[in-house]
């Protein structure tokens, strides 16, 4: 409530784009009216946003209404638990785009601000990062001999060489399989995400991942208000439940709709490669052309969909 | 209340069940209560879990599972012992262990019971559980290991308890329960108990990003050390059994037990040496692991001295088995049954789950000791486990003994004899 004074702005900026979204879907406005007006005259986390938020389906089951009544479930959710107003949106994956990264290992210096931008864009708990970038000796890429919490004064150090990892998105991902009730599975454009709302917290997906890229919410996500990305989407960045995994999702919510992930654009060395796979023009499509790129624990078979590559 | 007219249908088999778990002498509910208080503190410390999330243990990002899953494991085998009495029982119609093979089924349907409890315990969020009904939820058959796992523990559960109360409602009306009935479901059984525990192992061994667990001797491995740990828990709980009651428990049966256990441990210890020696003789980063459980990892050695302490016991019961004379000294046999099950859960437990996780994939090391609220909830369970059977013992004895009686069995003329007050054995008239 502190924040109260821009929570509010940001309340009538969004407001128009609500009204719009609900004329576009023209008949069911009225069902729209009605959730509204439960909603204020409970004021709030209701017993009828738990009773819907217990019986919600499955992301891929769910109708047109019952999704829109769910994304507005938890912007309200949000508004009361941190008292900011976010939008969650669910844009569909674009066709005829696959997405893939590669990082160049050789202009990664260990800053690590791929790690803080990705933590400020997902909204994730501040004790969790998707990212992680590993100290190694120079030549070495034996991760196990890897220093995952280096923590000296200036970066890159002398003799060392800095290597970051996260979400593989892979081709062929044994989260996925492992999963008893497909609460995690591949979109159109490649992104292996989550839903949230369905994970029942066995974290056996988290036994399979070979990456070590899967994180689980222990207790409530550590969120400060005041630092809420207020942008967000249902597979991606909205305030996370707890008891449930989440991971890396290419920053669904930007890169759907044509940003660079917030590690990307983050990286001040350019070391970050995203894009298109299935545009032959795309810098990433060049960097797979032309330069000697390796994947991690390619003979598990897993296809991960990033890759590494060095200038020298 | 229970003349010849009383005891027909199944209300009156059900009121005569909870009538004699009602019933019972001090020993018999000074034991109940014991198990209810340990129930109860494993309850309310659940709610404290519920309450504040899965925090409150010691497992993390890296060692994402921990002393639940551990102890599902050992449970899980123990359950699929079961058909170490149904197997002579039913197939070679050893009669003295067809006296006891409903206690059998028992323990297989209690540690079941457990093992589901302790999958259910680990979930961060058991408000969703039914996601895994098929049809109403969204259940990934056959892809996950673990969507199979709830096929097989849940038919598991069912096939034992379908065969046993058939058996015991028989009985209960002085029938001679049809082979044509029971038979064919004591087959699928038999072959279900060993699936669920194949089922578990492949949970562990299809991460193909965790050597320890990645290789196709740990199914083998499991079935091996279940056949020990499953049967010296039988052995341990028919003695109690013989001594609380004067349900006839033949001592063939404790030592055909023995003898299954004796071997089930030659087969385990001689799986374990056989990974010992694969990971080690070339060790490369796939040892990584078995480094840590064995001999400690970069100065972290908090499971090593629990490995070899299992190691340990195992020899030493394995030892005790193989001696005839050491055998057959009931003091002995029963320290070596009892080293046998403490030497299985830390080996199939702690000492397989565990080291699936330290190092990581990428090489981090983060050290799991299980946290006071996990070891409450975890004994509330094993207590648990323990009521249930218990209470159904209680109501299952006294239709045997009776339906013994009925039938004057020649072998046991004093059979279900009352004399002792903890012993109400027979019908309340």
């Amino acid at each position: 409530m502190s924040n109260g004074g821009p929570a509010k702005m940001k309340t009538d900026n969004a407001k128009p784009a609500r009204r719009h979204f609900l004329k576009k879907l023209g008949g069911l406005a009225a069902a729209g009216g009605v959730a509204t007006a439960t909603h204020a005259a409970w004021g709030g986390h209701t017993l009828s946003d738990t009773f819907a938020d217990f019986f919600q389906q499955h992301y891929r089951e769910m109708s047109d209404i019952e999704i829109r009544e769910t994304l507005e479930r938890i912007e309200r959710k949000a508004k009361n638990r941190y008292g900011v107003d976010i939008r969650c949106k669910d844009t569909a994956a674009i066709e005829g785009v696959l997405f893939g990264y590669a990082i160049n290992v050789s202009k990664c210096r260990g800053y690590r601000d791929c790690v803080h931008a990705c933590v400020k864009e997902n909204n994730l708990s501040r004790d969790t990062q998707y990212i992680r970038v590993l100290e190694l000796d120079r030549d070495n890429l034996n991760l196990h001999e890897g220093d995952h919490y280096y923590n000296s004064d200036t970066v890159p150090v002398e003799g060392k060489h800095y290597f970051p990892m996260q979400c593989m998105h892979c081709d062929n991902p044994p989260c996925v399989k492992a999963c008893p009730v497909e609460a995690t599975w591949t979109e159109p454009d490649g992104i292996v995400v989550v839903d949230y709302d369905w994970c029942i917290g066995c974290r056996y997906c988290m036994a399979a991942c070979p990456y070590q890229a899967r994180h689980f919410n222990w207790g409530y996500p550590k969120l400060p208000a005041e630092e809420i990305t207020t942008e967000t989407h249902y597979l991606g960045n909205r305030p996370r439940p707890r008891g449930v995994v989440e991971k890396c999702h290419f920053c669904i919510q930007r890169t759907r709709e044509g940003r660079q992930p917030a590690c990307q654009e983050a990286c001040p060395s350019g070391a970050r490669v995203f894009g298109n796979l299935l545009d032959p023009n795309s810098e990433i499509r060049y960097v797979l052309e032309n330069k000697a790129v390796f994947r991690l624990k390619e003979d598990l078979g897993t296809e991960p969909k990033f890759w590494y590559f060095r200038d020298r | 209340m229970t003349d010849n007219n009383g005891h027909t249908g199944l209300w009156a088999f059900l009121r005569d069940g909870v009538h004699e778990i009602l019933h019972g002498g001090r020993c018999y509910w000074m034991w109940v209560c014991f198990l209810l208080v340990f129930m109860t503190i494993g309850f309310l410390v659940y709610l404290y879990q519920i309450t504040n999330g899965l925090l409150v243990t010691n497992m993390t990002n890296q060692v994402s599972w921990g002393f639940y899953i551990s102890n599902f494991t050992f449970l899980v085998g123990v359950a699929a012992a079961a058909i170490m009495l149904a197997v002579p029982a039913y197939i070679f119609d050893r009669k003295d262990i067809k006296d006891v093979v409903l206690m059998g089924d028992t323990m297989a349907v209690a540690a079941v019971a457990m093992a589901i409890l302790f999958v259910v315990v680990d979930l961060g969020r058991p408000d969703r559980i039914w996601h895994l009904i098929p049809t109403i939820g969204k259940f990934h058959f056959p892809e996950s290991l673990l969507a199979w796992d709830v096929v097989v523990l849940n038919g598991y559960i069912l096939l034992n308890l379908g065969i046993s109360s058939y058996i015991l409602y028989q009985h209960y009306h002085d029938r001679e329960p049809k082979k044509s009935r029971y038979f064919p479901i004591v087959i699928i059984a038999i072959f279900w108990a060993i699936s669920i525990h194949t089922v578990t192992a492949f949970l562990y061994s299809s991460n193909s990003g965790r050597p320890i667990w990645n290789n196709a001797l740990l199914a083998p491995r499991f079935i091996a050390s279940a056949f020990a740990s499953g049967p010296a828990i039988m052995a341990i709980g028919l003695q109690i059994i013989r001594g609380m009651t004067n349900y006839p428990v033949s001592q063939s049966v404790i030592n055909h037990l023995a003898i299954v256990t004796s071997i089930a441990l030659q087969v385990t210890l001689f799986f374990i040496g056989a990974e010992i020696f694969t990971e080690f003789y070339n060790e490369g980063e796939h040892a990584a692991s078995a480094r840590y459980l064995f001999f400690g990892l970069h100065g972290h050695t908090a499971l090593t001295p629990w490995i070899w302490t299992a190691i340990l016991l195992l020899l030493i019961a394995v030892t005790i088995f193989m001696i005839h004379r050491t055998r057959n000294n009931p003091i002995l046999m029963n320290t070596a049954f009892v080293f046998t099950v403490i030497g299985i859960w830390i080996e199939k437990g702690m000492g397989l789950v565990i080291p699936g996780f330290v190092p990581t994939p990428i090489g981090e090391i983060y050290e799991y000791v299980p946290s006071i609220a996990e070891i409450m909830i975890t004994l509330g369970i094993w207590a648990f486990g323990l009521l249930f059977f218990t209470i159904m013992a209680k109501a299952a004895l006294p239709i045997q003994c009776r339906y013994m009686r009925q039938y004057s069995d020649p072998r046991h003329p004093d059979a279900c004899a009352i004399n002792s007050n903890d012993a109400k054995i027979s019908r309340t008239d």
